[in-house]
């Protein structure tokens, strides 16, 4: 079976810097991958890159068989991404964000964006615009912007950072809850206990290359993070 | 198409209710024109010579501000990667951010041009048709050419010299027949102002179709 | 390649040069001022060669993302501001000898001004727009453009001479040329700028290329320094 979301030699640079160099990367459906690394490692660029927002120098990437410069758009219908901020706008409320998302996507189901809000408990300040709202709430937003269309494959940067302890939680249950609906989730996450917690596969991401793949689930946050500086170290 | 309008749509709700680029504008707007008018003080029967002068300067200083503006709305939250994520053409942004930028410069104009006429005594209704025409022309070529370059510009650190560097050389021709036809309107000489139009007509026809066509190739990195 | 083009460039300049000076005759009714003519009009042909070819390499790096395109457009482009520049310098020398004012709206003139001014920002934009990698798809853009306002620059320039007085004289091009002497210095002249222009060029863009191989260089070091 061909993997949701497959990169195949990847590899960028920032005028000549390299900062990513010959990455391979697969997530299967129902796979929950963490992306550790240190500050500066290249994990949002792997990221943006995956997203299909930034054009590698070299390598290719491909969203449930569809090939992200051949067939972009097939590919993006599939793809949910949410970066460090929320791609939503301040001056409108969240159920307006996400119908205008809805509208580029084409999402005709008027009931999605009720149950979105329903679920991530937004419904109650669906109708403030975001500019008043707190920073867990935006994040939210942008969680269910980028849920919106149903895409197969979720790539997330550092969504738990700003977030408070029950937030956490809640985006914990909610990432849960995707791999059991089947979604492939890439999550680059900064806390390594969170990660020990969460993911079904941890990769370490140091000086551009993946550092390390764990073989499976490595629920022992202490092993995770022995394992995390032992990675991280060796390149350095 | 559909997305086109869905980002005008959310553009003009967002302006709605902010009112933010509107009213800077139209503020600055009649604050070029006082400085204009008054920099020139001129004698009554010279004044209206000035008025396509004044008109299109400010229209020059409004536009690369709210054209910057409607781009900022994007930054804000990274928002432009969120439509660079949605699965629609990229034709679709520029042709929607082009719409967007001629009616918020057409809603400085419809302050601009009233005061500048009150200013230095020309009667303008009689010429309102004709004006409209000239100035819609001018605008959309204007919007054209700024709104390309206002995607090029947004992620420079020096971004409010250069958009303005960027794009005057290339608007002045637009700018140059826009006078003229402003004057001819304005002088009643419609035959004389055929000329311009000409000119304004095949600029907004060659710069709307290559925004739209080498648009998607420029972002598309 | 680039030091032949210069050497026989350099050479031809100079002999057109003195053609232009000594050999060819007075033109009828013009004064000594009329020879800059023979450095005016070849740097015109020479700076339109250049946008062409900055026109032509940006298409070519927009659709083939060739980084050797896009070096070209960036070379030529200055050369290109480089050359407008003399045509402006001369041609209002000369328009300060004949008619007794250093700029007239002369349709050609104001092509030649805006061009420069566009290509200006061109390099401008190279200079101040960052990563070069990241900058060259939106420089591209600018670069086909400027070609594509010509049409217009051209048609509105003829517009604002209508409303001034014509102080000028229908200018002159090769057909004035009636000596063979003159033709020679006049076409000569031309040839030998294009020939300087293409080794200015070239050495530009092979410049570009090591400056881009530095950089990276630099940058790797410095990254493995950090690492």
């Amino acid at each position: 079976m061909a993997a949701a979301l497959e990169a195949r030699a990847i590899a960028h640079d920032f005028g000549g810097r390299p900062v990513l160099r010959g990455i391979d990367l697969t997530v299967g459906a129902g796979e929950t991958v963490a992306l550790l690394g240190p500050n500066g490692a290249g994990k949002s660029t792997l990221l943006r890159i995956l997203a299909l927002l930034l054009g590698p120098r070299s390598g290719t990437v491909t969203v449930q068989g569809h090939d992200g410069r051949a067939a972009r758009a097939e590919a993006l219908r599939q793809l949910g991404y949410l970066g460090h901020e929320s791609a939503c706008y301040p001056d409108l409320t969240a159920r307006e964000n996400l119908a205008f998302y809805g509208e580029l996507f084409g999402v005709r189901d008027a009931g999605r964006i009720d149950d979105l809000l329903a679920w991530t408990g937004l419904a109650d300040a669906a109708d403030r615009p975001l500019r008043t709202c707190s920073r867990g709430m935006v994040q939210r937003v942008g969680l269910a912007r980028a849920l919106l269309h149903r895409p197969s494959v979720v790539l997330l940067d550092e969504p738990f950072t700003g977030l408070d302890p029950a937030a956490s939680d809640a985006l914990e249950q909610w990432l849960r809850a995707l791999r059991a609906e089947g979604c492939a989730v890439l999550a680059a996450v900064h806390d390594v206990a969170r990660a020990a917690a969460l993911a079904t596969c941890v990769v370490v991401l140091h000086g551009g290359r993946l550092a390390w793949t764990s073989p499976g689930p490595v629920p022992d946050a202490a092993a995770l993070a022995e394992r995390y500086r032992a990675a991280t170290e060796r390149l350095g | 198409m559909r997305a086109a309008l869905a980002i005008v749509r959310k553009d003009l709700r967002i302006e709605w209710r902010t009112r933010e680029t509107a009213t800077t504008l139209a503020v600055l707007g009649v604050l070029l024109v006082t400085v204009l008018a008054f920099a020139h003080d001129p004698e009554p029967e010279a004044a209206p010579l000035l008025v396509p002068a004044v008109v299109w300067s400010a229209m020059v200083f409004t536009g690369l501000l709210g054209v910057e503006r409607g781009f900022l709305v994007e930054r804000e939250q990274d928002c432009l990667a969120g439509l660079r994520g949605a699965p629609i053409d990229p034709t679709a942004l520029y042709l929607a951010k082009l719409v967007v930028n001629v009616l918020l410069l057409g809603a400085t104009h419809a302050v601009v041009v009233p005061l500048s006429g009150l200013f230095l005594h020309v009667e303008l209704w009689s010429v309102l048709p004709a004006l409209a025409l000239v100035l819609f022309l001018g605008t959309l070529g204007f919007a054209a050419v700024a709104t390309l370059f206002a995607f090029v510009t947004v992620r420079l650190r020096t971004r409010q010299v250069m958009l303005p560097l960027l794009v005057l050389p290339l608007l002045m021709p637009l700018l140059i027949a826009a006078v003229k036809a402003t004057e001819a309107v304005l002088g009643g000489t419609l035959a004389v102002a055929g000329e311009a139009l000409g000119v304004l007509v095949a600029f907004d026809v060659i710069f709307v179709t290559a925004g739209a066509l080498l648009f998607p190739a420029m972002i598309n990195d | 390649m680039e030091a032949w083009l210069g050497l026989v460039g350099c050479a031809a300049l100079a002999a057109a040069v003195v053609v232009a000076l000594l050999v060819a005759p007075a033109a009828v009714g013009e004064s000594v001022a009329q020879r800059i003519l023979y450095l005016h009009a070849p740097s015109a042909f020479a700076a339109y060669g250049c946008i062409a070819v900055v026109a032509i390499a940006s298409a070519v790096y927009l659709w083939k993302r060739s980084a050797a395109a896009d070096r070209l457009a960036v070379a030529a482009a200055e050369v290109g501001v480089l050359m407008c520049t003399l045509v402006l310098v001369t041609g209002s020398i000369w328009g300060r000898a004949r008619w007794g004012a250093w700029w007239t709206p002369d349709p050609r003139l104001t092509l030649t001004l805006i061009l420069w001014a566009i290509y200006l920002s061109y390099v401008l934009l190279r200079a101040f727009g960052g990563d070069d990698e990241e900058i060259a798809p939106y420089a591209a853009v600018l670069g086909i453009v400027g070609v594509l306002a010509i049409p217009a620059i051209r048609v509105s320039a003829r517009l604002m001479k209508g409303m001034h007085p014509s102080v000028l004289a229908p200018r002159e091009g090769g057909s004035g040329l009636t000596d063979p002497s003159m033709r020679l210095a006049f076409w000569g002249g031309t040839v030998a700028l294009l020939l300087v222009a293409a080794c200015l060029v070239l050495l530009r863009a092979r410049l570009e290329r090591i400056e881009r191989q530095a950089s990276a260089l630099r940058r790797l070091a410095d990254a493995a320094e950090g690492a």
